[in-house]
């Protein structure tokens, strides 16, 4: 990167150090951190959004709807995250690629099961096999948002069920008495209120997440653990310019300080968050507050 | 939600129309963590002996060639549900991996394994801790020759065992230890070695027979004309043939 990085060797130790942390490889593990971020901020919204679904559909009155979304917490809760993880994106992967492949190749004779090879046509497949690298990397991250939504949304989809019936049934029987209809109920005074009920299950899960990342490279995607893996490794000078010992350490080290940081810094937002929510509410905390003031 | 699957579909129509043909691009799996047969360099692309190679038979083969890399261990079900088009990892042939996927003809000669030591270690073959990379030809000799076989999943970390005394020595290629003996003064390569495996060869989906018969085409060749050997000996991997 810099100009005098032509020659690594015969560098002192503070100039080597700048042009090691420079090199194309190190640019891939900064990259990645942007990766790991990106996804915690598509992963977030879409896991609540699952989470407010099932919830919502597990409390309904109308009883398939109730069993779905509770069949749905209960199994992908059960489920070890890892076997989810190995098995579900691809098999999620060769779904999609299945319906494709019936729609588009309709006059397909040969079984998609070949041996141990799943095969379908070749414009079924997804994303297509000559379509540019960056295009299977990005259909990699979604199917990877994607089963984090699933999963976590499950855990959210419990957390928001429990923070709907804790919030006071006085509360829905004096809004149903002034003539609220159930609808007007439920988005009115359910779950304005549910939030500060369920804000201290949320804000679990939005660390364990945060922790959960490093899974991104079961699906394929290079995260900052497989670099740091990869980059702290010993190297000798045959295959490199800058030859060094096993730096494992020192890489995971910086991957510690950067975790702690990011959850250190949730946790002050979420506690900013909580102390919003809080205000007004029949809770004794928001009791506290009122006090306070 | 329903915009979202309108567009994706919208997306697919119109690339499945852009383009079809089957293979106009190939896609190479490989680990990126076995120098020197693949590795990633300072510039954070797939470089090596199997890199050289790989482009070099896709050129005579006449095919587009796209690198990706993926976990060894995972290597061979990502081939078989069709993520990549081949695997060109230093992947020896074996009767178990044949069962499962296709080689095409071997582009190495069988390369002995050797063991990694630490200087002055006194190593038990029968009785001591051996490590090695999982799912690999040396994990499963190991396990068959009464050693106690720890496994790891990159090669890397099995050196890094041995050099923490969490085994005794480490059994891998021949071609992958021997840099690294020579440039680390605490360990050495051990005189006994173990001649295991058919050779290196390039796998493919078994339902893939006609780029298999591509590749066969293009290795016989470039053994025919001896580049073959010109790369195996710039990068020092085993005897040419």
């Amino acid at each position: 990167m810099f100009s005098f990085c032509a020659d690594p060797a015969s560098l002192g130790d503070l100039a080597w150090m700048a042009c090691y942390l420079t090199t194309g490889k190190h640019m891939a593990i900064y990259t990645s951190v942007f990766t790991v971020l990106l996804l915690l901020a598509i992963t977030a919204p879409t896991a609540l959004a699952f989470g407010f679904i099932g919830a919502s559909s597990a409390r309904s009155h109308f009883p398939p709807l109730s069993w779905i979304g509770k069949a749905y917490i209960a199994v992908v809760r059960g489920v070890p995250d890892i076997a989810f993880f190995l098995f579900f994106v691809i098999a999620l992967d060769q779904l999609f690629e299945w319906i494709r492949h019936e729609i588009k190749c309709p006059d397909w004779t040969d079984s998609i099961w070949q041996g141990n090879d799943f095969v379908v046509c070749d414009i079924a497949k997804l994303p297509l096999g000559n379509a540019p690298q960056w295009v299977h990397e990005t259909y990699g991250f979604m199917l990877a948002v994607l089963t984090f939504a699933i999963v976590f949304g499950a855990f959210a989809a419990n957390v928001l069920y429990g923070a709907m019936r804790a919030v006071p049934h006085n509360q829905l029987e004096t809004a149903e008495a002034y003539g609220m209809s159930r609808r007007q109920v439920y988005w009115r005074i359910l779950v304005p209120q549910m939030w500060v009920f369920a804000l201290p299950g949320l804000s679990n899960l939005w660390m364990v997440l945060i922790k959960a990342t490093p899974l991104l490279f079961l699906l394929g995607v290079e995260d900052i653990v497989y670099w740091a893996r990869e980059l702290g490794g010993a190297k000798t000078a045959r295959f490199t310019d800058y030859p060094h010992g096993d730096w494992r350490m020192w890489y995971f080290l910086a991957l510690l300080v950067f975790y702690l940081l990011f959850t250190r810094v949730s946790e002050i937002v979420l506690d900013k968050v909580m102390r919003k929510l809080t205000h007004g509410q029949a809770t004794l905390a928001g009791e506290a507050q009122r006090k306070a003031a | 939600m329903k915009s979202i699957l309108l567009g994706t579909a919208a997306l697919a129509i119109t690339a499945s129309v852009a383009f079809a043909g089957s293979h106009s691009v190939v896609r190479m799996g490989t680990e990126g963590a076995y120098p020197p047969y693949n590795f990633i360099n300072d510039s954070g692309e797939v470089d090596g002996f199997e890199r050289e190679l790989g482009d070099e038979l896709c050129a005579r083969a006449e095919l587009t060639c796209e690198w990706v890399t993926n976990e060894w261990d995972s290597i061979i079900p990502n081939l078989v549900s069709g993520n990549y088009d081949v695997i060109i990892a230093g992947m020896s042939i074996t009767a178990e991996r044949d069962e499962v996927i296709d080689f095409t003809q071997n582009y190495t000669q069988p390369d002995p394994s050797s063991y990694l030591a630490l200087e002055g270690a006194d190593v038990d073959f029968e009785g001591g801790v051996i490590a090695a990379q999982a799912n690999t030809i040396e994990a499963a000799f190991i396990a068959s020759s009464g050693a106690t076989l720890v496994e790891f999943a990159t090669p890397d970390e099995t050196v890094a065992a041995v050099r923490n005394g969490e085994a005794d020595a480490v059994l891998a290629d021949d071609a992958y230890l021997r840099p690294i003996a020579d440039e680390n003064a605490d360990l050495v390569l051990l005189d006994r070695q173990e001649l295991i495996g058919g050779g290196v060869g390039m796998g493919l989906r078994e339902s893939d027979t006609e780029l298999k018969d591509k590749f066969n085409a293009a290795i016989q060749s470039m053994k025919d004309d001896g580049s073959l050997n010109a790369l195996l000996a710039k990068w020092e991997i085993g005897p040419g043939f």
